[in-house]
């Protein structure tokens, strides 16, 4: 403690150099919502041009060519380099104050991961710059992905910048799960450990089994694409179906790595604005451990239709994973049931969250129905689940995230009707886009097209879509105004303007380098309202 | 603990708790990670052997190693070789023998670095080339990645040797030479199963 004052006083420094070399876990965390943010402006921008294009059927401002790499470079900038950094953005933030640790285990490792993530994102996107960014969907299926299909520069870059993204990611999970192993504060046992840390662990474990298997699917395209190997191209001998199996054996995984750690913010707020502890601590840990277990269970049913996959198996998996969804779900309403309820912006988006992730599992347990999936595969139900599912789903659960610690992390409040305002855009503004799309897909429109028959029907519901599209775009004007002005004269915070549960509120916000001077004594999940009210020990036994 | 606080100072930091010292655990995670690299990389292989058929296929005698194995099961029995000298480094500086754990890191480093030039040797023996249909595929790229796994692991012995040579390792704090040894370990078993695989089975 003593010698981090002393280490940060001996070297007066910029505060712009201070940024770029700091190894606070906090201030990696804020440059990791920064540069998230920023993808999220260049993924946002594509997904507008994707949708001005479909408003109408016939190619009004796109080729088919960009069109390509338009939707396929939002799906990978919005996956790689703004969902799941944003997911790392709050843990990293969040996760060393809630366990009561001074910091992350390897802070130098912890900013190397976060400058892989800017690096690697500017890497592929560079592709529409030189010549072509990648267009063969984000899921890069061979032949599409092959040299011959796909002959630009920006499939190459892709596959180079995922596997950079992916090696952040890989050392991450190593930092997390090294720092909730063995930094934990006296006290803080496992099984008093907040519902968000646990999320991460978890997640930390299927980043660290899932994304090299990707990276291995990478290596052998790349090696295909460039060096005439023979893995996917069945005309050499190779496979296409085993990019396949590779891919969504990482990918299946990614979705919950994509959900899970959402799931522990909203566990985390939905308890603080009900006023009452969270129902079944342990069936929520539990139920996490088994999504974590049953995703690696499941990657096949993206493949129902090729024909080569054991479909039952797949099937009931897939079905069964829906189990502890459904028991989080149970969670989270019994914790509200009865509760004090305040609907401050945070707890919109988590309540939002609820309505729109029950949608997204709801289609999504449909789909894993075999003769329903032969029906619905890849048309626009499938796009539908999927933007449920990571826009209704994760996202709204990041945006409560930042609603939620934005105080903590600058020490400001943000205005409540201007996130109102925000979250109510928003939340129409999504539904407005992605529910058409069910009833386009139940109608046949297949997904990653550029242009439509003006005769199928689809023109009404795809033009709705469109201006969804653009109201989600037009939502975040408010937030950003809100962060700006709140910045600069919102009122002040103070430790814990939420009156929440978790040690990260027992510090200042912003907390010192060093986190904390004291901590409260741990002798539950909720060692602050302990304090609070003046629990001891002895109450817990 | 009575007054309901208690302060902060001295935990956390990793030190002076029981177990693996944080380096050592984050190795060891760090390992579970490659495992499922090499286990894609080993499926693809799997997958393609069997959809193949005849292994190695038929129409090029380059695929036949079977008759080459005695330089390649001479190359595998000096990493297992150096496998032995880096633990042997990791006995020694646990009894705080600075002197021994840096002969036997240079053991360590020398054998691999034979084994790299074994394999690059190799490589220009073989009569067959990355774009030789599967067999040459995936022959390349597990061999090609378990060697830059070697290649990791030598630069990583280095530095632990060049520390060693400063002096920085004590029989309490050489995290770096146990975390390093057991990544060493894992790359010679990878290689195991790649020369069991590729020149025996």
């Amino acid at each position: 403690m003593a010698t981090t004052a002393v280490r940060s006083a001996a070297r007066p420094r910029t505060s712009l150099y201070e940024w770029l070399t700091t190894t606070d876990h906090k201030k990696i965390g804020i440059l990791y919502t920064i540069s998230s943010f920023i993808f999220l402006g260049v993924g946002g921008s594509l997904a507008l041009f994707v949708r001005a294009e479909l408003a109408q059927p016939g190619l009004q401002f796109l080729t088919e060519s960009t069109y390509n790499q338009m939707f396929t470079m939002h799906a990978s900038v919005m996956i790689f380099w703004v969902i799941i950094p944003f997911l790392a953005a709050i843990g990293n933030y969040v996760v060393p104050l809630m366990i009561g640790a001074p910091d992350m285990a390897f802070p130098r490792i912890n900013a190397l991961s976060f400058w892989m993530v800017p690096f690697s994102g500017l890497v592929a996107v560079s592709g529409f710059l030189l010549g072509g960014a990648a267009d063969a969907g984000w899921t890069a299926y061979p032949p599409v992905s092959s040299i011959k299909f796909s002959p630009g520069p920006g499939m190459n870059l892709w596959i180079v910048a995922v596997m950079l993204v992916g090696t952040s990611s890989i050392l991450g999970a190593v930092n997390f799960m090294v720092t909730i192993f063995r930094m934990r504060a006296p006290g803080m046992t496992l099984f008093r450990m907040p519902i968000l840390t646990w999320t991460v662990l978890v997640t930390s474990v299927l980043v660290l089994m899932g994304t090299p298997v990707l990276t291995s699917a990478l290596v052998m395209l790349f090696i295909d694409r460039n060096f005439g190997g023979a893995f996917f191209d069945p005309a050499l001998g190779g496979s296409a179906i085993l990019w396949q199996n590779i891919f969504w054996f990482y990918s299946h995984p990614a979705v919950y790595i994509m959900v899970l750690p959402g799931m522990g913010v909203i566990s985390e707020i939905i308890p603080v604005f009900s006023r009452k502890p969270l129902f079944g601590y342990k069936a929520f840990v539990f139920a996490t451990a088994a999504i974590g277990a049953l995703g690696f269970s499941v990657w096949a049913h993206h493949m129902f239709t090729t024909g080569s996959v054991f479909l039952p198996f797949f099937s009931v998996m897939t079905f069964l994973i829906a189990v502890p969804t459904g028991v989080k779900f149970f969670n989270w309403i019994a914790t509200m049931w009865r509760g004090q309820i305040t609907f401050s912006t945070p707890m919109l988006f988590a309540v939002g969250f609820l309505s729109m992730f029950l949608i997204g599992g709801i289609n999504g347990v449909f789909s894993a129905s075999v003769p329903v999936d032969y029906a619905i595969h890849a048309t626009y139900w499938i796009v539908a689940h999927i933007h449920y599912v990571l826009f209704g789903g994760s996202f709204l659960s990041i945006m409560a995230g930042i609603y939620f610690y934005f105080p903590k992390m600058t020490g400001k409040m943000l205005d409540e009707r201007l996130g109102k305002i925000h979250f109510w855009l928003m939340y129409v503004g999504l539904n407005l886009t992605f529910l058409p799309m069910h009833l386009l897909g139940l109608s046949g429109m297949p997904r990653r097209i550029a242009d439509y028959s003006p005769t199928a029907g689809w023109n009404d519901l795809n033009l709705a879509a469109t201006i969804g599209g653009f109201t989600i775009g037009l939502s975040f004007i408010p937030f950003l105004w809100n962060v700006f002005i709140s910045l600069r004269n919102g009122e002040e915070a103070g430790d814990d303007p939420w009156e929440a549960n978790t040690l990260e509120w027992a510090t200042s916000s912003p907390p010192p380098a060093w986190n904390f001077d004291r901590l409260p004594a741990i002798t539950s999940e909720r060692p602050l309202f302990d304090a609070r009210h003046g629990h001891t020990s002895k109450d817990h036994e | 603990m009575s007054d309901g606080a208690v302060m902060t100072s001295g935990h956390g930091a990793g030190h002076g708790k029981k177990g693996l010292g944080n380096p050592v655990l984050g190795m060891l995670l760090f390992i579970v990670s490659e495992i499922m690299f090499f286990a894609g990389l080993f499926a693809a292989y799997f997958n393609l052997r069997t959809a193949t058929g005849t292994w190695p296929p038929a129409g090029n005698g380059a695929f036949e190693l079977h008759g080459e194995i005695l330089f390649p099961a001479i190359m595998t029995s000096l990493l297992v070789l150096s496998s032995v000298t880096c633990q042997v480094a990791v006995w020694r500086i646990r009894k705080g023998d600075r002197q021994g754990m840096n002969r036997a890191l240079l053991m360590t480093v020398l054998l691999g670095v034979i084994f790299l030039i074994g394999q690059a040797y190799d490589y220009t023996q073989l009569g067959f080339g990355i774009a030789d249909g599967v067999f040459g595929s995936t022959f390349y790229v597990l061999t090609g990645f378990h060697g830059a796994h070697v290649l990791g692991g030598v630069l990583m012995l280095s530095v632990c040797l060049y520390r060693g040579g400063l002096g920085q390792f004590s029989a309490e704090h050489h995290d770096m030479v146990e975390a390093t040894s057991i990544y060493w370990h894992f790359v010679d078993v990878v290689w195991i199963l790649l020369f069991a695989l590729l020149y025996i089975v």
